[in-house]
């Protein structure tokens, strides 16, 4: 085998292979030495096992990392998902507790969850149009964009709530959190439904070719007569929206806004789910199964690191060494090398 | 070449006129805020933070982004900590190998994204895992310094002053106005201006950032100068966590969460342009200082904390308008004929 047989060999696989790769030894090495990995149990109709619990609690950097996804196609990132999320569950857990400011006045009826609900994804979508704005109207860098609200949002987020932790203690926002529909987790639902929503547009439509055009050459797609402006608007207000979903499933979840801990620092687990998925930060490209696989290893490696008895504090240095791993084996350069190296041994070897 | 100032100098004057702005509006309606105490506060109170935005500006000008240096600056300081008080070692030796091996750090950073072509913001963010994970393995809680060592440091100038006889009302306004944490923090701006203003490692540093392809056409040690740069940004990160431990007296694996954050903010305040190339450490100056101006009137005006972000965030949007609207007008000129 020659090094131009190997590299077609690398290259010709899609660029999610080497994600679903560390995915699946992440899982062999689950199924060998976690106990009762595998086992799943059905308690009141709802099931339960460490696999289901992977997937309900990757939910909201799966749903981040879509939005997240659509933003780098097009050549930028968006540094405020963590603050729209905080935001997003300020007013939903706030609507919830001060029905007086709710349309239907009623309390902890579904209309006024639903009302509460509806109101912060559009805050969230509205907070992503003005990155969009940002970025698209005033050519202002995505990442300093977007770094005004990662820094301003929370502060905006403690204004809505006063800097208390708001609790919101109602049946049907407990649902949202922890109910299941058909023995699966309604969270797990939500995630789902958000990658069906992100595959249809992006794939059924021609919204993901607009936006991979506009990512690989903002110019050339203008002149070629897409409004690629617009375009990466709505990557941005659909990045928002999506990071709004999962803020509202956070607060949900515990029924309370924390603005301070809901999705700190998940932009960076969102960006890493997203690259380790095989799409560059460059743009131009994006890999929806890759950013999927992306989220479910980030969850995964938090998940085992929980399940092998390691102290917590070493999940991060996990995560570290998970993270550069994929990022090297990614790297052409880094692959390049290696297969040079192999080949002076095997030259040496045979002299 | 009349236009160039109007980039170069526009953003920096800005920040400048705000900054004055922002000290005048606290002087007419906050009491008690024109004051030294309250001046030479500021750079006490943002020492760790100026430090690690001077390494901060170096990265960001070379076309970078230095993501981990807050863990880093959590990391050093519990390390010093665990050092002088679990390990029995002396506090400049244990001071000494946590600069260096926040240096190694950096450096192996900057070697993996230049050798292998990566993204800075990906390398320097499992860089932030690592550090804040080793910060945890250390020691999952603070632990306090009672080493005298570090009971004495922060008055050492006005000791130094007192030790060769200086006057007393010399020492006593060093006593009250120069704490060693603010000496340190100006001692590292004044060392980075003059690396990068005349060094040929700080001109290459602009060169890299303007064009690392015409940089590395043009023969210059790209590879080093990436390197180099990270290397400044972890020693920046380990300095602050080691200033961290001698004005809290204790190390904090906790300590220095967002820290990054405000570095970047205040490096974008000060005019340097996140694409590299563009900016300096007068800028970086201004830019913590707004932070540190912005945080105090906060506190004098006891209004909730929160307006502090909100503040930031308003004034950092303001400045990045302001930055396009004038690149705009000097590309435009510089499109025009003559």
């Amino acid at each position: 085998m020659n090094a131009t047989g190997d590299r077609a060999w690398t290259s010709r696989l899609p660029p999610w292979a080497w994600a679903a790769a560390a995915l699946l030894l992440l899982l062999l090495f689950n199924a060998l030495f976690t106990e009762h990995f595998l086992s799943l149990d059905v308690k009141q109709g709802r099931l339960y096992g460490t696999p289901i619990d992977i997937l309900d609690r990757a939910t909201p950097v799966l749903l981040v990392s879509l939005g997240m996804m659509l933003v780098i196609g097009t050549g930028g990132i968006d540094l405020s998902v963590g603050a729209v999320m905080a935001i997003a569950g300020a007013v939903t857990a706030g609507l919830i507790a001060r029905p007086e400011y709710s349309v239907f006045g009623s309390f902890g009826g579904p209309e006024s969850i639903a009302f509460a609900v509806a109101v912060a994804v559009c805050v969230a979508a509205l907070a992503g149009l003005v990155n969009g704005v940002l970025v698209a109207g005033a050519g202002v860098q995505p990442i300093v964009a977007t770094l005004v609200l990662l820094v301003a949002g929370r502060g905006v987020a403690q204004l809505l709530t006063g800097g208390q932790i708001i609790t919101a203690d109602e049946p049907g926002f407990r649902f949202l959190g922890n109910g299941a529909i058909l023995g699966l987790p309604v969270p797990f639902l939500v995630g789902m439904g958000g990658v069906g929503l992100v595959a249809g547009l992006a794939r059924g439509t021609a919204l993901g070719l607009l936006v991979e055009a506009v990512g690989e050459n903002p110019v050339a797609a203008r002149h070629a007569g897409l409004r690629a402006g617009l375009i990466k608007i709505l990557a941005y207000v659909m990045s928002g929206l999506l990071a709004g979903v999962a803020g509202v499933l956070v607060a949900a979840d515990v029924q309370a806004a924390d603005v301070n801990k809901a999705g700190l620092y998940i932009e960076l687990d969102a960006i890493l789910a997203v690259v380790i998925g095989g799409t560059a930060l460059t743009g131009g490209r994006f890999s929806l199964v890759g950013t999927v696989v992306g989220a479910l290893i980030i969850q995964t490696v938090t998940t085992t690191v929980l399940s092998q008895d390691v102290p917590v504090e070493y999940t991060l240095i996990v995560k570290a060494a998970v993270v550069l791993a994929v990022c090297l084996l990614q790297s052409e350069r880094f692959r390049s090398r290696v297969r040079l190296r192999r080949r002076s041994a095997r030259t040496e070897a045979r002299a | 070449m009349s236009r160039v100032p109007a980039i170069r100098f526009g953003p920096v004057l800005a920040t400048a006129l705000v900054g004055l702005a922002l000290y005048l509006a606290g002087a007419l309606w906050l009491e008690h805020f024109v004051a030294w105490g309250v001046f030479t506060g500021l750079f006490r109170d943002n020492a760790v933070l100026g430090v690690v935005a001077v390494g901060m500006t170096f990265v960001i000008l070379s076309g970078g982004i230095d993501l981990s240096v807050g863990a880093v600056a959590g990391c050093a300081s519990i390390a010093v900590a665990v050092l002088v008080e679990r390990a029995g070692w002396s506090p400049p030796a244990a001071i000494g190998a946590v600069l260096i091996t926040g240096v190694l750090f950096g450096a192996t950073m900057g070697w993996l994204i230049h050798a292998f072509d990566l993204p800075p913001f990906i390398v320097t963010l499992a860089g932030l895992f690592f550090a804040r994970g080793t910060a945890f393995v250390i020691s999952r809680s603070a632990i306090s310094l009672r080493h005298p060592f570090f009971m004495e440091a922060d008055a050492a100038p006005a000791r130094l002053a007192a030790a060769v006889g200086g006057p007393e009302s010399v020492v006593e306004t060093l006593a009250r106005h120069a704490p060693t944490t603010s000496v340190v923090f100006l001692a590292t701006l004044v060392l980075g201006v003059l690396v990068l203003r005349f060094t040929r490692f700080g001109r290459n540093v602009y060169a890299v950032g303007g064009n690392s392809h015409s940089a590395m056409l043009m023969g210059l040690p790209v590879g080093r100068t990436r390197i180099g740069v990270y290397a400044i940004s972890g020693f920046c990160g380990a300095l602050g966590g080691v200033l961290i431990a001698t004005y809290r007296f204790a190390g904090d694996p906790t300590a220095g969460v967002l820290l990054e954050l405000d570095a970047i903010a205040a490096v974008v305040i000060g005019g340097t342009l996140l694409t590299g190339g563009v900016g300096g450490l007068a800028g970086t100056l201004l830019g913590v200082l707004i932070l540190g101006l912005i945080q105090t009137a906060v506190i004098f005006a006891s209004v909730n904390s929160w307006w502090t972000r909100i503040a930031v965030g308003g004034l950092l949007l303001a400045f990045i308008l302001l930055q396009r609207v004038l690149q705009r007008t000097f590309h435009a000129a510089s499109a025009a004929p003559e």
